[in-house]
């Protein structure tokens, strides 16, 4: 079949015009050729003869007449071995490798093979005459410290293939063939190590979907015990610009207990992509004893780089989340930020003269976020074995408002919602999630009773704190003024964790299990105390030592003193002592 | 050859429209004397921006296409100069016309960025101690009209340590821009200074030019090894004048009536923000005014998306709260040991200050803590937060232990013990029982 062809008629920012000369297929890409570069684009439009393409670059420099080359395939990624602890722009494009062919800027037009051509320690798993289903594996090779598995593209029949002819154990370059597999007609194909896969459509090959229960611990203590996440479940966490969105992330990336972390920067700033790139290689991943990098992938497309491609980047970072999935392992995808993409879909959709819904964003915005957070989940694959994709998704509403569409559309897909509040960030509470607005559906690592008590302390805090505002500190009873400060005890030493201490950055279940029965016991204590100065004093006697505690390494014995000194208070003070 | 087009369809606002072929997006024309840049395509139709406005233009008039996108010259006959939105010099100098490059260029790859980790003093301890502002860092000073944005801008332009300053006004007073000038000349920067310069009397579109042309200028100094410092003021006016043109050509407003792509807009400016490699840096600081106070009107809430933190200048100094610099991390632990607890510990109690200022203004009852607070809270105002205080971090650091130390006994304040024990100023109080 020849490829249709075509010429521009018009451009208008990043969306250009062209008449073509034959059948094209909706987000089918093309190639318009300027001056011999040629500029990647997607159809997003057909009305007859005429299509518009939004386009992945830079406009400048294009004029009516430039020929159009369409590929007659929807945008796709390269899946196979190596994609791990690589960089990608939002068309998987890989930066490093950019960066030494083109020098400090990015230059447009200029594509690369995302998958390096190196050879791998191929191992079959199936011989000639064993039957397999798209999604299953075929052999595995050794990526880093994972067995990555050579699959049978997910876009095969779905039905049994039969193994014709498999390649024995060796050393093969990632475009050799490894397995030649037929389907019940005859009809013979290729299996190298490498295969594409269009970014919009959700990977399928599982045997079904579960029910994420159990707890992704990510070891942030007011996650982890109050609002906590699942193995394929879905989180999001809006706030206002300065509330700590990123670190945050960076905090789940490093720590979160998963095989993978995929990072999409989309839309964001360069400069916290950086930070991962050259903070990321050093640390070591307590769980393997390697680079934090071998199990991370980053995409990025940064918010001075083109609108139309920063969409694509959260769809690249999905497509290689299922692909890891369907070997069987856990993968946390972590977006930064959702609000960005939908912007880019409301710049495009602001160009192809739609109908403006909310603010100006598409009428499709909904349906759209939830179709991308579907695509987390906990899955079982044929071969019996479970594996998840978690969704965090950052959302920057306009305004810190969480009334805004995104905000809204986005709480209606998630499991948990982790709301970031800008008087916690200014007062310098991090993680300034808001305790009590936030919510999980998810179970935690801790009691669900015993935190319920924990919370409604707060709550009732919160509550006495606003009426002191009103009614001052002498209208308020000494019992009151306790759970006030209880209250504010369990937000300073629980909730607020420092993450740039070496300890406290982390804190594994176990202590949190441990700490949080401590907390539990001064939360529940009966203190013998009646002046509020007095009071006063006693909390931050224990706030002190608490926090000196958070402070001190695990079991270590600075560990053992200050818990000592918290008992002997706790046991002088309190009247059941 | 060019070829010169006489047939001027319309004339909309400051967009000419003219049938014409073999014109390419973002190319320069010359529409009458004027020039102004293609911004859409429409198969023989071609819109274009006139840069010194409309107003004038007559549907006779000639429009040459010059084949090229806007440039600007990079020499070092730039320092000391002063040139308009366009790029025409306005301070009676020569043009220049030599070694020309592209405004707007791409943008710069990621994984060739490095981490920024060079503090630049400026001797305001808001600044240094509580959110330290560090090279290749780009951030807003968000303000309202009347406040001395432009006062603090210059004694920052010319305290800080640097090669090449580039301003670039947008919508300035005249009398601002002339307040800038003098005071460079005055303090002898002027020699190291290139001016990019919009009035509010000059085109609007002209406006929408002044960020490009000054962070294009600056990206090849630094990339010529130079520590660049870009002051930008005021990017509100840049995007009222982007929402007037986006209005203009009937683009769809989304929010108060500016166009979808604001934050890909600002985005792309601020972004050229960074530190390469082996040659120099650009650092960006730009005042953004908030129309009413408002820093959930779009510029500023979208400014503060992009940027990495925010100063916040009201009632003539750097408030604490909602001040921030995201960098401050990468440089604040190797200052002093001392340095993120203090300041940490100094924001929280400066926090619970305004709690209780908050009841003693309702008519509360104060407690002693609450004495010891407002006392503490009055003199981190006058001690370290007033403009005019000008003294090195580390002399800063040294005031705020002295604050602390005179008004709060060690465990109150919230810091780990050990730093307590070395740093507290009065030995008998160190133990914290």
């Amino acid at each position: 079949m020849d490829t249709t062809k075509g010429f521009v008629t018009g451009v208008n920012g990043n969306l250009v015009s062209v008449k073509v000369d034959g059948s094209v297929t909706k987000n089918e890409v093309g190639y318009i050729v300027v001056n011999g570069t040629r500029l990647k684009g997607e159809i997003i439009k057909i009305n007859g003869k005429t299509v518009s393409m939004q386009v992945y670059e830079m406009t400048e420099g294009i004029q009516v007449g430039d020929s159009v080359e369409f590929t007659g395939e929807m945008l796709s990624v390269q899946l196979g071995p190596g994609l791990l602890s690589r960089v990608y722009d939002g068309l998987q494009n890989p930066l490093p490798e950019l960066a030494e062919q083109c020098g400090f800027f990015l230059q447009r037009g200029v594509y690369l093979n995302p998958i390096p051509e190196k050879s791998w320690e191929f191992t079959p798993c199936v011989k000639a005459g064993d039957k397999v289903f798209p999604g299953d594996a075929v052999g595995s090779v050794p990526e880093g410290i994972f067995e990555h598995k050579i699959m049978v593209p997910f876009g095969f029949e779905d039905c049994a293939w039969t193994v014709k002819s498999v390649s024995e154990k060796g050393i093969y370059n990632v475009n050799d063939t490894v397995a030649v597999v037929s389907d019940a007609k005859g009809n013979e194909k290729n299996l190298t190590m490498v295969f594409s896969w269009p970014v919009k459509k959700a990977v399928r090959c599982y045997a079904n979907r579960m029910r994420p229960d159990e707890t992704l611990v990510t070891q942030i203590r007011c996650i982890d015990t109050f609002l906590p996440v699942a193995k394929g479940g879905t989180f999001c966490t809006p706030g206002p610009f300065g509330a700590g969105k990123t670190v945050l992330q960076h905090m789940e990336a490093k720590n979160a207990d998963v095989d993978i972390v995929i990072v999409a920067a989309c839309g964001e700033r360069a400069g916290e992509v950086v930070e991962v790139l050259k903070e990321f290689p050093e640390l070591i991943d307590p769980r393997t004893g390697r680079s934090l990098m071998e199990r991370t992938i980053i995409v990025c497309n940064t918010s001075s780089m083109p609108v139309a491609a920063r969409e694509a980047s959260v769809y690249t970072a999905m497509t290689m989340a299922e692909y890891y999935r369907q070997m069987g392992l856990d993968v946390l995808l972590l977006a930064d930020s959702t609000s960005r993409w939908a912007q880019a879909m409301r710049e495009m959709s602001g160009r192809l003269e739609e109908i403006p819904g909310e603010e100006a964003f598409p009428a499709y915005l909904e349906s759209v976020i939830a179709s991308f957070y579907e695509r987390a989940g906990k899955v079982k694959l044929r071969n019996g074995k479970t594996s998840s994709i978690t969704v965090g998704g950052t959302v920057s509403p306009a305004g810190g408002n969480f009334e805004e569409p995104v905000t809204q559309a986005t709480l209606k897909v998630v499991g948990a919602f982790h709301g970031l509040s800008r008087e916690r960030s200014d007062a310098r509470k991090y993680p300034s999630i808001h305790p009590l607005d936030s919510w999980s559906k998810y179970e935690g690592i801790i009691d669900a009773q015993r935190v319920g008590f924990a919370k409604s302390i707060l709550s009732r805090s919160t509550e006495i704190n606003q009426m002191m505002k009103v009614v001052g500190d002498e209208g308020t009873s000494s019992e009151d003024y306790i759970i006030y400060q209880k209250g504010e005890l369990l937000d300073a030493v629980y909730f607020q964790q420092n993450s740039f201490d070496p300890v406290d950055a982390a804190v594994s279940p176990e202590r949190q299990r441990y700490v949080f029965d401590m907390l539990y016991k001064i939360l529940q204590a009966d203190f013998d105390v009646s002046d509020k100065e007095e009071i006063r004093d006693l909390f931050n006697h224990i706030r002190q030592y608490f926090i000196d505690w958070n402070y001190s390494e695990w079991n270590s014995d600075k560990f053992k003193l200050n818990e000592k000194k918290l008992n002997k208070i706790l046991n002088d003070r309190s009247r059941r002592a | 050859m060019q070829k010169v087009y006489t047939k001027i369809e319309s004339i909309i606002g400051n967009v000419v429209t003219v049938r014409a072929e073999g014109v390419k997006n973002a190319d320069l024309a010359l529409v009458g004397k004027s020039y102004a840049n293609v911004i859409k395509l429409d198969n023989d139709l071609v819109s274009l921006q006139v840069f010194a406005g409309a107003q004038g233009v007559s549907t006779t008039d000639t429009v040459k296409f010059l084949g090229k996108p806007m440039m600007v010259s990079y020499t070092d006959h730039l320092l000391g100069r002063v040139f308009t939105g366009s790029g025409v010099p306005r301070d009676n100098g020569p043009a220049l016309t030599e070694n020309m490059i592209p405004i707007g260029g791409p943008s710069v790859n990621p994984s060739k960025r490095i981490v920024p980790k060079k503090m630049i003093r400026t001797g305001i301890p808001m600044i240094d101690v509580f959110n330290t502002l560090v090279e290749s860092q780009k951030l807003p000073i968000f303000s309202v009209s009347g406040e001395p944005y432009n006062q603090l801008l210059s004694r920052i332009a010319m305290q800080a340590e640097v090669d090449v300053i580039v301003l670039g006004g947008m919508g300035l007073k005249y009398d601002d821009y002339l307040f800038f000038r003098d005071t460079l000349e005055k303090g002898g920067a002027m020699s190291h200074t290139v001016m990019f310069i919009h009035t509010a009397s000059d085109p609007t579109v002209e406006c929408t030019l002044v960020p490009d042309m000054s962070l294009a200028v600056a990206e090849r100094f630094a990339l010529d090894g130079k520590k660049v410092l870009v002051l930008l003021t005021d990017m509100t006016n840049f995007a009222d004048a982007q929402k007037e043109t986006a209005i203009t050509m009937e683009q769809v407003p989304s929010n108060r009536g500016y166009p979808g792509d604001l934050y890909s807009c600002l985005a792309s400016r601020y972004e050229k923000a960074v530190d390469f490699e082996g040659a120099g840096s650009v650092t960006i600081l730009a005042v953004t005014t908030m129309p009413g106070d408002d820093v959930t009107h779009p510029v500023p809430d979208n400014t503060g998306y992009i940027t990495e933190g925010q100063y916040y200048l009201k009632n003539g100094r750097i408030e604490p709260f909602g001040s921030l610099s995201r960098l401050k991390q990468n440089v604040n632990g190797k200052t002093r040991k001392d340095h993120r607890a203090l300041m940490d510990g100094m924001i929280k109690l400066y926090s619970a200050y305004k709690d209780s200022l908050e009841k003693k203004s309702m008519g509360f009852q104060m407690s002693e803590w609450d004495e010891k607070l407002i006392k503490y809270g009055k003199m981190f105002e006058s001690q370290l937060m007033d403009l005019s205080v000008n003294i090195p971090l580390e002399d800063a650091l040294d005031r705020g232990w002295k604050i602390l130390c005179e008004c709060f006994e060690p465990f109150e304040t919230g810091i780990k013990s050990e730093l307590i024990q070395e740093f507290w100023l009065y030995s008998d109080r160190k133990d914290l029982h």
